[in-house]
């Protein structure tokens, strides 16, 4: 339990004295979004109706993104090696890294996203929904993520073939939780996509460490 | 592509008794290419084994195959008599590595990252990372970033890990990269003690360890 709690402050830490990347996403994230004003035209029920997939379509991007770093400096510096060869539970360790990296990377998305909501004037009962979707959606976009990640993390271009493993494991994710904005949007309850949003969370958080430490232990040979 | 047979290495006759650590018939393939086959290693409580060979002959894998990071293409390796493979976490727990890249983190400090490392073995240390530091003669960059610090220096910040984590088995990736003489010989000198308490190491150098110790030379890979 030391360890795991040491490996989530030493990640939390980290992001702090590099706090400058941390704005990189996020950033990504809004301007994303705000693209797409600009070449549908700023009608407002257009773009309403296009709100809740561009919103997350951005979000998704942003977390693909953020991914890079996930084990990556860990693998380039050598503390991969250790967190290997750590007599503890390597599946808890990553949970941490995980968390962590979800805390930095995804979280901020989650506080912004109500400011793009009014950008494309979403209604308040969507915005609100917007945000549980992010909530439950991002952290299994970091979950799958770093399986995708952990097991390309040797490899020396590993980019693109990164991007081709996650997008298609992200595409229920991504239906689900544009489904349940879009829903709200026109009045209807969303609890159907939130709950199926919400189990792939609960599937994910419980099975993917697994996966990423096996993975792990592939990719860093 | 046809390879001839290679001779058996054999480091030390198998049959050693006591011997903790053991190996047999180790093979290492990297891509294609065959690094070594049929290695035997055997290393008892107190003994030290010095790797040696020139570039790409395989140092850095056998020290991966021995620590468990990295899967032999034959063979197996034991701890106790038992697979290290079965062992996993009881087999860690033994260890300390320290391979050629450091494993800190650039952007915290030494004191920093001897405490993570500390948490991480989760094992009560045998010194502080404050005290350990002194020992490596680095107090006075105990909280400088890692990354101000020189390579040698921060060699010294991974070894004064193997200060800190109790472990029976040291294994060691070319631990004198980019030391001082001074350093040098203080690192034979944790060597010295840790063999004389009955610990156990495994080193690759082109060095002429000052520490009694056994020789492996690892042939050329490719024919």
């Amino acid at each position: 339990m030391t360890a795991v709690r040491a490996m989530l402050q030493r990640d939390l830490r980290l992001a702090w004295r590099r706090r400058g990347d941390l704005l990189l996403p996020v950033l990504f994230f809004v301007l994303v979004a705000s693209l797409f004003p600009l070449a549908v035209g700023a009608e407002p029920q257009r773009l309403q109706s296009l709100a809740p997939g561009i919103v997350w379509v951005a979000a998704l991007l942003a977390a693909l993104l953020a991914l890079e770093t996930l084990f990556r400096d860990d693998f380039a510096d050598g503390s991969l090696d250790q967190l290997l060869l750590s007599p503890g539970s390597l599946s808890a360790l990553v949970g941490a890294k995980v968390l962590a990296h979800w805390l930095v990377s995804a979280l901020p998305l989650v506080l912004l996203a109500p400011l793009l909501a009014v950008l494309f004037r979403l209604p308040d009962e969507a915005m609100s929904v917007l945000v549980v979707s992010l909530l439950l959606g991002t952290p299994v976009l970091s979950l799958l993520g770093a399986v995708c990640v952990a097991l390309t993390v040797g490899l020396r271009r590993g980019g693109f073939l990164l991007t081709l493993l996650v997008l298609p494991l992200y595409v229920p994710v991504l239906i689900f939780a544009a489904g349940s904005v879009a829903t709200a949007a026109v009045g209807a309850s969303p609890a159907a996509h939130l709950y199926f949003l919400a189990a792939l969370l609960v599937l994910a958080a419980t099975l993917t460490p697994f996966a990423i430490a096996a993975a792990l232990r592939i990719g860093a040979e | 592509m046809p390879m001839a047979p290679r001779p058996h290495l054999r480091l030390v006759a198998p049959d050693s008794a006591g011997a903790w650590l053991s190996a047999e018939a180790l093979g290492c393939e990297r891509g294609e290419r065959e690094l070594f086959t049929a290695l035997d290693v055997a290393l008892a409580p107190g003994e030290i084994l010095q790797v040696e060979g020139d570039n790409g002959t395989g140092k850095t894998s056998l020290l991966r195959i021995l620590a468990g990071l990295l899967e032999p293409s034959a063979g197996q390796v034991r701890w106790k008599g038992a697979d290290i493979r079965e062992l996993r976490e009881a087999y860690r727990a033994q260890l300390a590595y320290v391979g050629h890249k450091d494993g800190l983190k650039a952007e915290l400090t030494p004191r920093e990252n001897l405490a993570f490392a500390i948490a991480l073995s989760g094992r009560a240390p045998k010194q502080t990372p404050d005290a350990v530091l002194e020992h490596m003669g680095l107090s006075a960059h105990a909280d400088d970033p890692v990354a101000q610090l020189s390579a040698g220096q921060r060699r010294r910040v991974a070894l004064a890990r193997l200060l800190s984590i109790p472990a029976t088995l040291w294994l060691l990736d070319e631990p004198f990269t980019a030391l001082d003489q001074h350093s040098i010989v203080r690192v034979e000198e944790m060597l010295r003690t840790h063999v004389q308490a009955g610990g156990m190491a495994v080193v690759s150098t082109h060095r002429a360890l000052q520490v009694p110790c056994r020789r492996v030379r690892l042939a050329t890979g490719s024919p």
